[in-house]
This record gives C-alpha cells, structure tokens and sequence, in this order.
C-alpha cells in the first residue's frame, strides 16, 4: 500500500491513488447515509457513493483496459442517471417539507403502524 | 325419431329465457311464451306417440327405440354415463300424460297465478320441472334417470318454496327436499351396487333377459340377502321417497303449501309416479332377479294405500285430503306392479298400474285444479268455510264430481277400469290382498265424498263476497280434463303398454267388477248418508272412536316419530358431539395456528420498523457478514 507514495516520484498518478480516493468517499457516503438526519444530507451522501462508484469505473477503463471505452461511457450513464435520481429525490424532499415543515427522517413515520393496534 | 329431442330441448329453452328476463317482460307475455312453447311440446309429444304406436309394432310387439344418444362421461371400457332418449310404450306414454298435465297446469295458472309476485319465475320453474320430468322418462339408461330424478326434485323444491315468504311454505319445500335426497342417497347406492355387478348402466342391457349380464351376481350375498336384492331394493327406496310410500310419505302432505297447480302437476300426476315409472322400467330385473323386492314393494304400496285412506278420511284441509289420497292411489300402483307377473296375462298387474297411472294422472289433476278453483273462490284450504259451493260454480261442480266417481271406480269413468285390472291382479296374486285392496277402494269412495258434499253441498257459509265460477283459463283445463276422465277408460290400453311388449286384449273380470264396484257403491251410500246434509253421526262417530280419530288427525304420529327420531336421537347423541369436536378440536386448532403467527409476529415486528436508516446499517453490516464468511472460510 506504501507504493503509492513511493510512485510519486515517477511523475505517474498510480490507480491505487484514486481507488483509495473513491474507497474514502464511499465509505464516507455510507457513513453519511446511515448517521445523518436531514433528507437533504442523506441525498447529497447518495450523490457521494455514487460518485466513488464513478470513479472506480473510470479508473478501472483507464489503467486496465487502455483504449476501450466502456467504462467511460457506464461512468457518463452513471452521471445521467443520478442527476435523475437526485431531480426525483428533490422533488420528493420538497413535498415532504410542504408537509411537515421539515426534511427530518425521523418524522418519516405516516404510514408506520400505530404502537396500539395489536 | 330424432324430432323427440325438441320436446327436451324446447321447456329447457322456456325456462332459461323466461329465468333470464324475470320481470323485465310483462307477466302476460311471459305466460303465453310459455304455455306456448308447452302447446309445441305436447303436440309433439301427440306426434311421437301415434308415430311409435303405428310403427314400432312390426314383430308383433312394440320395439324399443334409442332417439338420439351421445356419450357424456366414460368411466371404463363398460361403464359409461349415456344421455339420449329412449322410446318405448311406458316412457312414449308418460311422454303424453306429463305433456297434456302440464299443458292444461300452464293454461289453468295464467288464471289461477293471474297478477302474483313472481308470475314469470313461477313459469320459468314450471318448464324446468316440465323439461326435468321429460327427461326422467326417457332416459336411456339409469344414471340418466337418476340426474334428472334429482332434478325434478330440485324443481320440487323451487315451485313448493314459491311462496318464499311464507315460513310453512319454506319448511314444507325444506321437508320435500330432505326426504326425497335422504331416499335418493338409497337409490345411489343401488345404483353403483347394481352397475359394478353388471358392469352398465343401460336399461336396453339390463332388462333385456339376457342372464350373462347378472352373471357375476350369481351366490354373492350380503348379510344373508343376494346383492341383486340389495341392489332393487335400495333403488327402490329412491322410488318410495319420490312416489311418497310409508314411511318415507311425510313430505307430500306439507308439499300442498305450494301454489295449487304446482301440486295437480308435481304432487298428483307426474313427479310422484316417478318411483312406480322407476320400479315397472327396471320391471324385468325385479321380476327375474329380486322378486321378493317385488313381493314388497306390493305389500308396501297395501300398507300405505290403507294407512293413507284412513287418514284421508278425516283432514278438514281439502288439499291435504287430495294429497293422501293421492299417496293412497300410488299404493294401488305399487301393488299393481309387485303382483304383477311377466308378459300376457300374468302381466295385467304391470299393465293396469299403467293404466292407473295414466287415467290418475288426469282425473287427480282435475280434482287439484277444482280444489284450486275453489280455493280461488273462497280463498281458503278449510272444507268447514266451504259448503254448498254447487250452485255457485257449475262448471267445478260437475267436473269435480266426475273426478270423484273415477276414482271411487264407479264405470264408465277411467278410474273405474285401470283400479278393477289392479284388484283383478291382485285377487289372482292373493285373494287377502285382494279383499283388502277392495275395502281400500271403498274407503277412497268414502273420503272422496265426504270431501265431495262437503264442498258442494252442506250447509252454506257466509262469505264476505258471493263465489263465483273461475275465468276461462281455468275452466278450460277443467273441462278438458274432465272429458278426458269419461273417455279415458275405453281406451284399449292393452294394446299399446305391456311388459313384454306384445299387444294383449284386456278382459274384464266381471266378478272383480262387481265386487269392487258393489263396495264403491256401498261406500258412497254411506258417505251420502253421513254428509250429504248436516248430521249428528260423524261427531258421533268421532267422539265413539276418539282416539282411532285423534291418531288419523294427527296422522298416526309419523312426523312426531321423526321429529323425535332427528331432534332428539340424531341431533343430541351424533351432532351436537360432532359439533362439540369441529369447535373444540378443528376450530381450536385452526385458532392455535393463527395466535402462534401473531405472536411470531409481534415478537418480531420490530425489525421492520420504516426506518431507512436502519435498514441501511443492517444491509451494510450483512453485506460485510457475509464477505467476511466468504473471504476467511
């Protein structure tokens, strides 16, 4: 793992470099996901898994398969994709905050059912 | 012959295009649709009959002829459920006598059924039962017979239950429904006993006297009795529940809660000969293979014919009367064919139950299309609210009169000759038997005119409006009907029915005769004496014999029998048990089922607690459970 720094020197960015970038804002996404409480939050951590997610395919096209071009194509799709995802997602927090008056997801509970109905 | 598949096919059309439109046609239309359609039908079913009766007879006996036939279900290489139409001279008989009953029930209930509730469903209901009943007598085979048996009893049921409103009329439909099934269930298993002997259910097969068909039949029996007399015998039983033989007779009397001619036609004249159509087509296997079932099936029908009239002798309700009397009438029938014996003279039991069978037919649809005229006048069952009815309906009257002398047996009427053959029979059979038949002749004489000059003559009751004679449509099918009773006893029934099929001249035993006549006679007189004007001796009579009167009144207590029989033994000792163990037992453990699940559920419900984070978390931590499994094992 130490290589990484070692390879500086020659003047190449190693693949190792990015995937240790991606593999950092995957994990941060999760731990963004699962701890924060506001919706908006949640969105922009999903943005951050899927972006890490970016990353790999585009580093993988790039130092494994020199000269092919899929994974820069999957990466593009992956983009289009979430910016849909996230305009969808959006619209959905907006209505939430017409209702509640807050994007918390703890206050998510409409449909869950009442503690006294045993 | 094939043109005889639209006699079935024609009511069974009336009836689903008048049950399907229900109240959307006018009723009047509705009516004539299906009166129509039974006009077709009956001219038809004229047809069939002079066509069969001046062709079959080509070898000097009348042949059978399979109409049409179509396999319908096919169990094995032999056994097979066949639906066709068969000719021959009892079914192409009872083709005519159920056409021309219900064609004059038809025309007399646009009448007597004018502006009811239901008067389209009441004719959609007539051509089903009209189209079940066809199609009982021409069945080729006996599992034909048996599916339209139960279909005649399901439209029993529907036309009893007409007045659906009326809790009398719901018990009594309920009644008939669950005698006739508890009979037929014996007549089921006669029938599979009978069939996986013989291997078919075909009647051409079984009564053609070949003897290798019953020949794995041959020493098998069951708790001492041949496995050919079980099998007639539980047949039979399906025949004495339809054609109401003691004791399985409780239904008919409360079957009288349904519309009038509903009971001319169901309860008089074609339903409740089914069971003696049922024994005289299986004739042959009776006579060969199980002649003590035939032996009872002739003491039988003495015992009820007797316990019948008796009870006929004291009802006040006249519809009741006619029932019992009606029940008594098939008992003469059930001893006409069980004394019967096999081909010219010996088969004159066989013939004159025919016979009885087809001239009953009319002059008992008569009587019950009277009583339903006098019913429509003076809007009661009750003979003590009617009385000097005789100059108010002119047309009943007489028509009804001549009803009463047919079946006392006074000559020239039909009733006369069909019941001397029966007694003819029955007197060379056993001359006990025979006596006894008489004095049971003597006895319909009785009640007959007691029923007679209750009506018609007696004292006159006040009633709120003056009775007046029926409209057209019901005097019509009396005066048909009536003419017919006159005439009907000439007609030379030897030549068409017997069961061999060979013409035979009908002698008439003048002894027999006049006995029986002499009797009838006797039995009139005293009738006339005792109710031809108010009289002292009748109370008398009763009150001297109080407890013989009380038990006719109540009918010997048959109904109590079974109510104890059912409510006390049946239902405390097997059902409510059995009740007890589905609640307790299957139920409970159904319960626990369902209370272990919710518990299962509650406990675990938790899980699924909407929370998306969570979810989350605990996909991530599997996930990496399970690389880890992966990865280090």
């Amino acid at each position: 793992m130490f290589d990484v720094f070692s390879n500086f020197s020659s003047g190449i960015i190693p693949m190792e470099a990015y995937l240790l970038l991606s593999l950092v804002m995957f994990f941060a996404g999760i731990y963004g996901f699962i701890s924060r409480k506001s919706l908006l939050m949640i969105l922009i951590s999903i943005e951050l898994i899927l972006n890490a997610a970016d990353i790999n395919f585009v580093v993988f096209n790039r130092y494994l398969y020199a000269g092919h071009m899929e994974g820069f194509f999957f990466a593009l799709f992956t983009i289009a994709v979430s910016a849909c995802e996230t305009a969808v997602a959006i619209a959905i927090v907006i209505n939430i905050y017409r209702n509640l008056h807050n994007v918390n997801v703890d206050s998510l509970h409409e449909l869950h059912e009442p503690e006294s109905e045993q | 012959m094939q043109y005889t598949l639209l006699i079935l096919i024609l009511p069974l059309l009336s009836f689903v295009i008048l049950g399907l439109v229900d109240s959307k046609w006018k009723a009047q239309v509705a009516g004539t649709l299906g009166t129509a359609i039974l006009v077709t039908v009956t001219l038809l079913s004229y047809y069939t009959a002079w066509e069969y009766f001046s062709t079959a007879n080509i070898t000097g006996s009348y042949q059978r002829i399979i109409a049409f036939e179509t396999e319908w279900v096919r169990f094995t290489d032999y056994l097979h459920i066949n639906l066709g139409i068969l000719l021959d001279p009892i079914s192409v008989m009872m083709l005519v006598v159920i056409s021309t009953v219900s064609l004059m029930v038809h025309i007399y209930s646009l009448g007597y059924m004018h502006g009811e509730k239901g008067f389209e469903r009441y004719y959609a209901f007539l051509s089903l039962f009209t189209f079940s009943m066809l199609g009982l007598v021409v069945a080729t085979n006996i599992f034909q017979m048996y599916i339209f048996w139960e279909l005649v009893g399901a439209s029993s049921y529907l036309l009893i239950g007409f007045y659906y409103t009326k809790p009398e009329a719901v018990a009594a439909s309920k009644k008939a429904f669950i005698v006739t099934r508890f009979a037929d269930l014996g007549f089921l298993i006669g029938i599979l006993v009978l069939s996986y002997y013989t291997k078919t259910f075909d009647f051409g097969i079984l009564t053609s006297g070949n003897a290798s068909v019953f020949a794995s039949t041959t020493g098998v029996t069951y708790m001492g009795i041949s496995v050919m007399s079980w099998a007639m015998g539980l047949i039979f039983v399906g025949g004495a529940g339809k054609s109401a033989m003691f004791p399985l007779h409780i239904w008919l009397p409360d079957a009288m809660e349904g519309p009038t001619p509903v009971s001319a036609l169901i309860h008089a004249a074609t339903m409740v000969v089914a069971g003696v159509y049922l024994v005289a087509r299986l004739f042959p296997v009776y006579y060969v293979y199980s002649p003590e079932v035939l032996h009872g099936v002739a003491y039988l029908g003495a015992i009820t014919s007797l316990f019948a009239a008796i009870i006929a002798c004291v009802q006040t309700d006249i519809k009741r009367v006619l029932a019992f009397s009606t029940i008594s009438q098939i008992g003469f029938m059930m001893v006409g064919l069980g004394v019967s014996g096999m081909g010219g003279h010996h088969g004159l039991g066989y013939m004159a139950s025919m016979f009885h069978l087809t001239t009953h037919a009319m002059f008992k649809a008569l009587l019950f299309l009277g009583a339903g005229s006098i019913i429509h006048a003076v809007h009661s069952n009750e003979m003590s609210l009617m009385g000097g009815l005789r100059k108010h309906m002119p047309i009943t009257h007489i028509s009804f009169l001549i009803a009463c002398l047919a079946i006392a047996g006074i000559p020239p009427f039909s009733g006369f000759f069909s019941k001397d053959e029966i007694l003819a029979a029955t007197f060379e059979f056993s001359p006990y038997l025979g006596a006894a038949m008489s004095f049971i002749a003597g006895l319909t004489a009785f009640y007959m005119f007691r029923l007679y000059y209750g009506i018609f003559w007696g004292v006159e009751h006040k009633h709120a409006h003056t009775p007046h004679e029926s409209p057209l449509a019901m005097a019509l099918p009396l005066i048909f009907l009536a003419t017919v009773t006159v005439f009907a006893g000439f007609i030379p029934f030897g030549e068409f029915v017997t069961n061999d099929g060979a013409p035979y001249e009908i002698e008439l035993n003048m002894l027999v005769a006049g006995i029986s006549v002499g009797v009838a006679l006797v039995f009139i007189l005293l009738a006339t004496i005792l109710y031809r004007k108010e009289s002292k001796i009748p109370t008398q009579l009763a009150t001297t014999f109080a407890g013989l009167h009380a038990a006719a009144s109540h009918r010997f207590y048959i109904d109590e029998v079974y109510l104890f029989i059912t409510k006390k033994i049946v239902f405390n000792l097997v059902s409510t048990p059995i009740a007890w163990f589905d609640r307790h037992v299957i139920d409970a453990t159904m319960d626990g089922f369902a209370s272990i699940t919710q518990r299962i559920s509650v406990l675990i419900k938790g899980l699924q607690s909407g929370d998306v984070q969570n979810y989350a978390y605990i996909i991530l931590m599997g996930a990496l459970v399970i690389a880890g499994l992966v990865i280090y094992f």
